[in-house]
């Protein structure tokens, strides 16, 4: 058993770079001429101008969306953990809820808010002040800043949260009954202090957003702002396709995210030198606001009306339209159900949904179980190489989702098992990009379980299956549970690797909705969003009542 | 009973260096007994006990309970930790936090080759979860006992099987220091009572002196002195034994001559010191010479004899059933453990005397 885990996973990792790296120095193959090797791919992608405005371009976008998020992640997070804002534990539970906003339906929301011909929030805005001109253009390189980092920055405050959560306070006030003042504290000890943290924060903001596609295509492709990832889209879908190229722009794209990534990993391996959690339980300080306390409060509401109510509302009251129209009287009249028939009664409806289902399902389950398995290999036992296949299990997490499907895609187009085309391409497309979460899932709860809760089984006469099942399972399920509903949850929404892999058979909601976006039905696609955002929101309520309920004992 | 052999234990740490965990490490124990052992954190001791277990391979060595070979390098046997059926506490206790008092203690019985009816198993839990006074407890979650009652349930898991013999691995250190003295008694009468052989590891030399039948010290992965616990007090074999078992005073010097009936005179920092010593020393030879605190005599008014020397009052610890004097003897200082009676101010001059018997001599290469 640990034998096949092992293998399957050097499988599913391994392949797709390597054929990613094979094809890119391939020519096109031709009905006339067979592939050969060459260089030619990399000429073409590096040799132009165009190709340095393209890096540019793609650097600029991450580094300000990335940066945007960093710096409403952390405020938000240090006015939650460090500030005595009123209600602020509603705030953490609400800010959590646009990461189950799939990004595709974030952007098309954000692009009915504030686009220059049919933005909502323009047109207000200009009536109001009487402007020549609308106030914002969502299709520009600050719009696409404005709405990646916008939609991301619940991670960076989920990061930062969890670092200003571990620093032992007592460190900050020894600092102050040394004689430091406030901001020489904050400076010269919270700062230097969380600093490997912020980096670590930033870098992996860095890197996602540069993986980013639905915002790129959407908001930069319209108006010619291309970055790596649209660029692969659209050199796969020109006639005749240039999978080379494509693959040349991947190869590139791949080794910007393993510099990250890897940066990220050297700094948190340094965590031990910076360790500043301590065994004893301790109360966070905060520091009291006065009355500025009604400030922070009221800039978290103004957030999440950003981020949570003013989507979602454009999103319903479009699809309640015949047509889209922007708000008015008249068309709050009209209001009708059309949008909704026309979903319920689209013909793929039921097997698109199925497919969604039956892929994050399966998905996570199969992720959880395989990763189990290696992650015990990892954490629990001294063999050599482990932290070789620990390595390989992770290496899926430098590949941006785009560029795992066109690697996928490569693959199975030249060694053909039958699967190119299918669910089954899909299905591994999905568990290899979600292997590394529910690795992480599984190595978190893995490092609590104490080694002698092992041992004393082995010591009491029971086998290492008896161990696994009676012992390790057990204590392992709520690591186990969290991972697969965030495997599953992230598999639903899925655009970016599916969109190179789909055939008509095989369409999932997410392509559905990309599908109805290209041909302008927006009312249609508002009405399927709609349902899309509930039915994951009950997915994560039915999450966390299944947590409350399984948890673990303390 | 329990008889290891030449054990060699090493494995590689985090950095890939080799750690010499367990060096030529040769005992034996008899049936009943309690064998303890002793020594600084590091010292290889964990290691020892976790090789009779199972749970680490040696590299060299035997290892046999009762006759029966569970790991002998010369013959490549290696019996699995499951198929050995000894009981071991280990020092988290490794109570399994999704099961209650009654599960934890029924899993040996359910598991390996000695599985049992419903009904044996639940008459063999009882008894053995009543024996630690824990037969109230059966049916709650075993995460809501105190750390005292998750002790006792990792005892009684590791009795339910009625093992060859019992492993301890630190069992009293994570307790509070009243509960740890408690335990202490209550140990030491459960393994008089059912006279289970058991192989004690722990770092505090008060309770391995408390619980043991033998002791066996040791210091960088080696054996240094094996024996009774007041043998191990009063005669330590190495001047590591000496200061690691209780405290004690050294002082370094030279045989000045040797005198009739086993006893010498060695010169020291602080003058002429007249000792009794087991081992063969002759003149010329340079010594360590330990004192044990409570073996320093101090007095006020100056007696008769040899092995007095004048001091001054340095220091004076209270410490409620005693209390320690800190004296100056010209350049060197020495530690004395007295009655509370004696009230000699700080800066008084005190007379200090030792008896020559109670002075255990080391010779340094």
């Amino acid at each position: 058993m640990i034998g096949a885990c092992v293998a399957f996973t050097v499988y599913i990792a391994v392949i797709p770079l390597v054929f990613l790296l094979w094809q890119s120095f391939r020519t096109p193959q031709t009905a006339a001429t067979p592939a050969v090797w060459t260089l030619g791919n990399y000429v073409a992608a590096y040799g132009t101008a165009d190709t340095f405005r393209l890096f540019l371009t793609s650097i600029r976008f991450a580094f300000g969306a990335s940066l945007f998020s960093f710096v409403l992640g952390t405020a938000l997070a240090w006015m939650n953990e460090r500030t005595n804002t009123p209600f602020k534990s509603v705030f953490f539970a609400l800010s959590l809820i646009p990461l189950v906003i799939p990004s595709i339906l974030f952007t098309v929301a954000w692009i009915l808010l504030a686009s220059p011909q049919i933005g909502i929030v323009n047109q207000l805005v200009q009536g109001w002040l009487g402007l020549e001109q609308p106030p914002f253009d969502i299709y520009s390189m600050a719009g696409m800043i404005w709405v990646d980092g916008l939609h991301y920055s619940p991670m960076a405050f989920l990061l930062m949260s969890a670092a200003f959560r571990a620093m032992d306070p007592s460190l900050e006030e020894s600092a102050t009954m040394s004689g430091a003042s406030v901001w020489q504290v904050l400076w010269r000890v919270t700062l230097k202090l969380t600093w490997p943290a912020i980096f670590a924060t930033i870098l992996i903001l860095f890197v996602r957003s540069i993986e980013s596609f639905e915002v790129p295509a959407l908001l930069g492709l319209p108006v010619g702002i291309e970055v790596f990832t649209s660029s692969i889209y659209t050199a796969v879908h020109r006639y005749p396709s240039q999978v080379g190229l494509a693959s040349a722009y991947g190869v590139a794209l791949l080794v910007i995210t393993t510099a990250g990534v890897y940066a990220v990993s050297r700094l948190s391996g340094k965590g031990s030198k910076y360790a500043t959690m301590t065994g004893k339980g301790f109360r966070p300080r905060q520091i009291d606001l006065g009355a500025w306390r009604w400030v922070t409060a009221a800039g978290f509401i103004v957030y999440f009306v950003m981020i949570v109510v003013l989507p979602f509302l454009v999103l319903l009251y479009s699809s309640f339209q015949r047509f889209y129209t922007v708000p008015s009287r008249e068309a709050l009249q009209n209001l009708t159900l059309d949008p909704y028939r026309f979903v319920f009664t689209y013909p793929d409806l039921a097997s698109t949904v199925w497919n969604s289902v039956l892929l994050s399902f399966g998905t996570a389950t199969v992720v959880m179980l395989v990763t189990s398995v290696i992650c015990w290999i990892v954490v629990k036992t001294k063999l050599p190489g482990r932290w070789l296949l620990d390595n390989i299990a992770s290496l899926p997490l430098v590949f941006p989702g785009i560029v795992l499907g066109l690697a996928i895609m490569i693959f199975y187009l030249n060694v053909d098992i039958g699967i190119y085309g299918t669910i089954w391409i899909m299905y591994v497309s999905y568990i290899t990009r979600f292997m590394p979460y529910g690795l992480r899932y599984n190595t978190t709860s893995m490092l609590q379980i104490h080694r002698e809760l092992e041992e004393s089984a082995a010591m009491c006469g029971a086998s290492w299956t008896t161990t696994f099942r009676r012992i390790v399972l057990p204590l392992l399920k709520p690591g186990l549970m969290a991972g697969w509903i965030y495997v599953m949850i992230v598999s639903i929404r899925e655009l970016s690797t599916s969109i190179l892999l789909y055939s008509p058979d095989t369409r999932v909601v997410s392509i559905v909705i990309w599908e109805l976006w290209q041909n302008g039905q927006y009312v249609e696609l508002s009405a399927l969003g709609v349902l899309f955002i509930l039915s994951l929101f009950f997915l994560v309520l039915l999450a966390r009542w299944v947590g409350s309920r399984y948890g673990i004992k303390e | 009973m329990l008889k290891v052999e030449g054990l060699f234990t090493e494995y590689p740490n985090d950095r890939g260096d080799i750690v010499r965990a367990a060096q030529d490490v040769s005992f034996t124990v008899d049936e009943g007994r309690l064998f303890t052992l002793l020594g600084p954190s590091g010292c290889g001791k964990t290691t020892t006990l976790r090789s009779i277990a199972g749970l680490e391979r040696p590299r060299a060595g035997e290892i046999s309970v009762n006759g029966r070979v569970v790991f002998s390098s010369a013959n490549g046997v290696f019996v699995a930790p499951n198929r050995r059926g000894f009981g071991m506490v280990f020092q988290s206790y490794a109570i399994w936090p999704h099961m209650t008092v009654f599960e934890n203690a029924a899993f040996p019985l359910q598991v390996g080759d000695r599985k049992q009816s419903r009904q044996q198993v639940r008459d063999n839990v009882m008894r053995v979860l009543h024996a630690v006074q824990l037969d109230e407890l059966a049916d709650r979650d075993a995460t809501k006992l105190s750390g005292g009652q998750q002790q006792r349930l990792a005892l009684a898991r590791a009795l339910v099987m009625q093992p060859a013999l019992l492993l301890l691995d630190e069992p009293l250190s994570n307790l509070d220091a009243k509960l740890r003295d408690r335990m202490r008694f209550e140990l030491k009468r459960l393994q008089r009572e059912l006279k289970i052989t058991t192989v004690y590891v722990t770092h505090d030399q008060v309770e391995a002196l408390a619980l043991s039948h033998e002791i066996a010290v040791m210091n960088e992965g080696r054996i240094q002195q094996i024996g009774r616990p007041r043998d191990i007090y009063e005669n330590p074999a190495t001047q590591f034994v000496a200061d690691f078992v209780g405290n004690t005073n050294f002082l370094e010097g030279v045989v000045a001559r040797v005198e009739p009936g086993d006893h010498y005179v060695v010169g020291t920092d602080i003058g002429e010191v007249t000792l009794k010593a087991a081992r063969p020393l002759g003149a010329g030879d340079r010594v360590a010479i330990s004192i044990r605190p409570e073996d320093v005599g101090l007095v006020e008014s100056c007696p008769a004899g040899s092995n007095v020397w004048r001091a001054t009052v340095e220091q004076k610890v209270f410490l409620g059933e005693a209390i320690d004097f800190r004296v100056t003897l010209g350049a060197r200082s020495l530690l004395s453990r007295q009655h509370p009676a004696l009230r000699t101010p700080v800066g008084g001059t005190i007379f200090v005397h030792v008896n020559p018997e109670k002075c255990v001599v080391f010779p340094i290469s």
